[in-house]
């Protein structure tokens, strides 16, 4: 397939049916309620989450997408910004008014720095600007479901046998012990933290380097396959993944 | 009518209608001031005159009795345009002067009196005259009259009141036609200019309004406007210029993707053949939404939209953050990447947005660099700077590429161009005019400067935020000094 190679350093790579089973295979059923005017994209998107195993309910506008999430027990909203009758940006500011805590995810066509720091403090947990890719949102809804739960917060991170300590900065392997840079080290953090959920480049991009622009090339590959050098070389059960057409994912086993 | 009334309603003609009223007022004012003048006057030397005559003809009374006044009236009324006389007997009777006819009880009141009369050889039909008459009392109980004819004076009001009558009106009238045809001269000039506006409205910019030779504030305003014209024409060649490249390099892709898309629906015949077709359209999407938000972005960053996320921060700080997210890339393309930059060099700025401009640079310092690398064999460097020269911040990126020649440098740097050299390097070709934009926003520059060999990028941007200033021509500021 010497097209793929050919592309992959212009693009992520596209989502495939194979991606989207690796994605599934690993995440418990998420209930998620889609408030998005688009009829196309919002059946799009809740045929999708059902066929990954979740259930997804829609609502076409911003009243009733608030009364929904305001009576059911969702584990994340996906509210687009420009809605009707109510924009989602107040939709989600009455629910944290309500002390309705459930994770949210903005999805705008505006996707400037200015717009997504605008949304996030509305209260939004997340931001996704339109268009984006299935996997990114999966991906992304996943973790925020799983913050929900309140896991994670430990001090040591644990993967098979490769252990991470958040307080003393120590990654060891079985026995030895593997020195990484600071860099490194939160990147490893991170992936771990999220382990058995698939973590995009651009969540990584944003979440351990705190840049929300897209650099032209995939820089994030190389420091992947330098931090997978560190980890994995020698071991003959490999960690950290590479989830195709999505994005890495640190996981325990065989596929 | 809709002609004339536009006239009348021209700021020419209504500056005449007020000097023209002001000016009217002004000659009925001097015309009365003159006129009431002159009847004083008249009045004065008519009492001045007939005191004498009655101060001379009492004395002859006084010397030579009633018959000796009587005599000197007569041969007195007899002279041309004589003054008016008339003595009486005690008893009422006329005895001497030229005045025939008078309203009772004249007599009967001595001192002055306003009154009308008529010449004793005028009939009793006649017209009635005006006269100015004294009337005073001689010994013996007759009566002296003297007195002056007023028509002179009233002759004298008529002139005047004509001479107002007809210089107001000739004023009106001439005022009139000048204020028409200066409001019509005025008038037919913004004409012109509203007509050419019109044309260029409808979208022919290259037209341009007229200019008169004399100077004067019309042809100021024409010249005035003809420059902005000249503005708003090349920034909308340059508009146009970008959208046919914007249009071209969208399209190239867009057009690549519908080719295969067809191309797979006439030929696949296993799933895999579809799947790897939809592979290849998903990529092609992608990068074509890389280049629409990169478009976005430099629009955004043009407006001049991003200004409210300013703030200082560590420039060295995020020098060494791009280096180090950059430096796994450059050793995996047989390159080094050092970052020098002393620590506290503060700059206020949208840190994203700088970041982002100098990740460009890494990024295409790498893209260039690497080839020549893997041709001699031996790894080159690629060096990112940051440093404060007085009131600036010199951020820049140095590699030992190929370089820009001197000539291509601003060209480089506009939209989408894609230098020759570079056509087999993958990129959107907005890289630079990207850079380019965010050193515009922070009212900064980039400069492409020779590295002999490769090249240095550097962006120069104010310390201490954008300075208020006039929007610098992208061109002019972008232009790399000559480096012989």
């Amino acid at each position: 397939m010497s097209y793929l190679s050919a592309s992959s350093q212009l693009a992520k790579s596209p989502v495939t049916g194979d991606a989207l089973s690796d994605q599934m295979g690993q995440s418990e059923t998420m209930r998620l309620l889609i408030i998005e005017d688009d009829r196309d994209a919002a059946d799009y998107l809740v045929r999708a989450f059902r066929e990954t195993g979740h259930v997804a309910d829609h609502a076409a506008d911003g009243e009733e997408g608030y009364a929904m999430a305001l009576d059911g027990n969702y584990d994340v909203l996906i509210v687009d910004r420009m809605l009707p009758k109510r924009d989602g940006l107040s939709v989600i500011g009455e629910l944290r008014d309500k002390k309705v805590e459930t994770p949210v995810l903005i999805l705008s066509a505006l996707g400037q720095v200015d717009d997504r720091v605008k949304g996030l403090r509305a209260g939004g947990d997340d931001y996704l600007p339109k268009p984006y890719s299935f996997s990114e949102l999966l991906a992304r809804v996943e973790v925020l479901a799983r913050r929900r739960g309140g896991r994670n917060e430990d001090t040591v991170y644990r993967v098979g046998d490769l252990e991470l300590d958040r307080l003393s900065h120590r990654v060891t392997r079985g026995t030895e012990e593997i020195l990484l840079q600071p860099r490194e080290f939160r990147l490893l953090e991170y992936l771990m933290k999220h382990a058995g959920q698939v973590v995009t480049r651009t969540m990584l991009l944003e979440n351990v380097w705190d840049y929300h622009f897209d650099p032209q090339t995939n820089v994030i590959d190389v420091h992947i396959s330098r931090l997978r050098s560190k980890i994995d070389k020698g071991f003959s059960q490999p960690l950290l993944h590479t989830i195709r057409g999505a994005g890495y994912m640190v996981r325990d086993g065989a596929r | 009518m809709g002609a004339l009334g536009k006239l009348f309603r021209t700021t020419a003609f209504k500056l005449t209608l007020v000097y023209l009223t002001v000016f009217v007022l002004f000659a009925v004012f001097l015309l009365g001031y003159f006129a009431f003048n002159t009847q004083r006057l008249f009045i004065e030397q008519v009492t001045e005159a007939v005191n004498v005559e009655v101060t001379r003809l009492t004395e002859q009374f006084n010397a030579g009795g009633i018959r000796r006044l009587t005599l000197i009236v007569e041969s007195r009324s007899r002279r041309p345009g004589s003054s008016l006389y008339l003595v009486t007997s005690p008893g009422g009777d006329g005895l001497a002067g030229n005045v025939g006819s008078l309203p009772t009880g004249v007599l009967d009141t001595p001192g002055w009196t306003e009154t009308v009369y008529r010449r004793i050889e005028e009939g009793e039909t006649s017209e009635l005259h005006r006269a100015l008459v004294r009337v005073s009392q001689l010994p013996g109980g007759f009566k002296l009259l003297v007195g002056r004819d007023l028509e002179e004076r009233d002759r004298l009001y008529k002139v005047v009141l004509d001479a107002g009558k007809w210089s107001a009106a000739a004023v009106i009238f001439l005022g009139l036609i000048g204020g028409f045809f200066v409001a019509r001269r005025v008038l037919r000039r913004v004409d012109a200019m509203t007509e050419t506006t019109r044309t260029i409205m409808g979208g022919d910019l290259s037209e341009r309004l007229p200019v008169g030779s004399s100077g004067d504030e019309l042809d100021r305003l024409a010249s005035n406007l003809n420059e902005m014209l000249d503005r708003i024409e090349a920034l909308m060649g340059g508009l146009k210029e970008v959208s046919d490249n914007i249009a071209h390099d969208l399209k190239t892709p867009l057009t690549r993707m519908r080719i295969r898309a067809e191309e797979a629906l006439r030929n696949s015949r296993s799933e895999a053949d579809y799947r790897a077709a939809l592979e290849t359209t998903l990529d092609e999407s992608d990068s074509l939404i890389r280049t629409f938000n990169a478009l976005l972005m430099i629009a955004r960053a043009e407006a001049g939209q991003a200004r409210g996320n300013m703030v200082e921060f560590d420039a060295a700080e995020a020098a060494h953050s791009i280096g180090e997210l950059y430096e796994p890339l450059a050793e995996e393309q047989g390159l080094t990447l050092e970052v020098v930059a002393p620590e506290g060099v503060k700059v206020y700025g949208n840190r994203e947005l700088i970041s982002q401009a100098l990740a460009n640079l890494v990024d295409n310092a790498i893209k260039y660099a690497a080839p020549v690398a893997k041709a001699d064999g031996k790894p080159s460097e690629v060096l990112v700077t940051a440093r404060a020269e007085g009131d600036h911040l010199l951020l820049s990126v140095s590699d030992r590429g190929p370089g820009i020649p001197e000539a291509d440098r601003s060209r480089a740097v506009e939209r989408f161009v894609r230098l020759e050299q570079s056509r087999s390097v993958p990129g959107s070709g907005l890289g630079l005019s990207l850079t380019a934009a965010v050193a515009h926003l922070h009212g900064g520059e980039l400069r492409l400067e020779d590295n002999a060999p490769g090249l240095r990028a550097t962006l120069v941007l104010p310390r201490f935020g954008p300075q208020p200033q006039t929007h610098p021509d992208r061109r002019e500021a972008v232009q790399a000094p000559g480096r012989q």
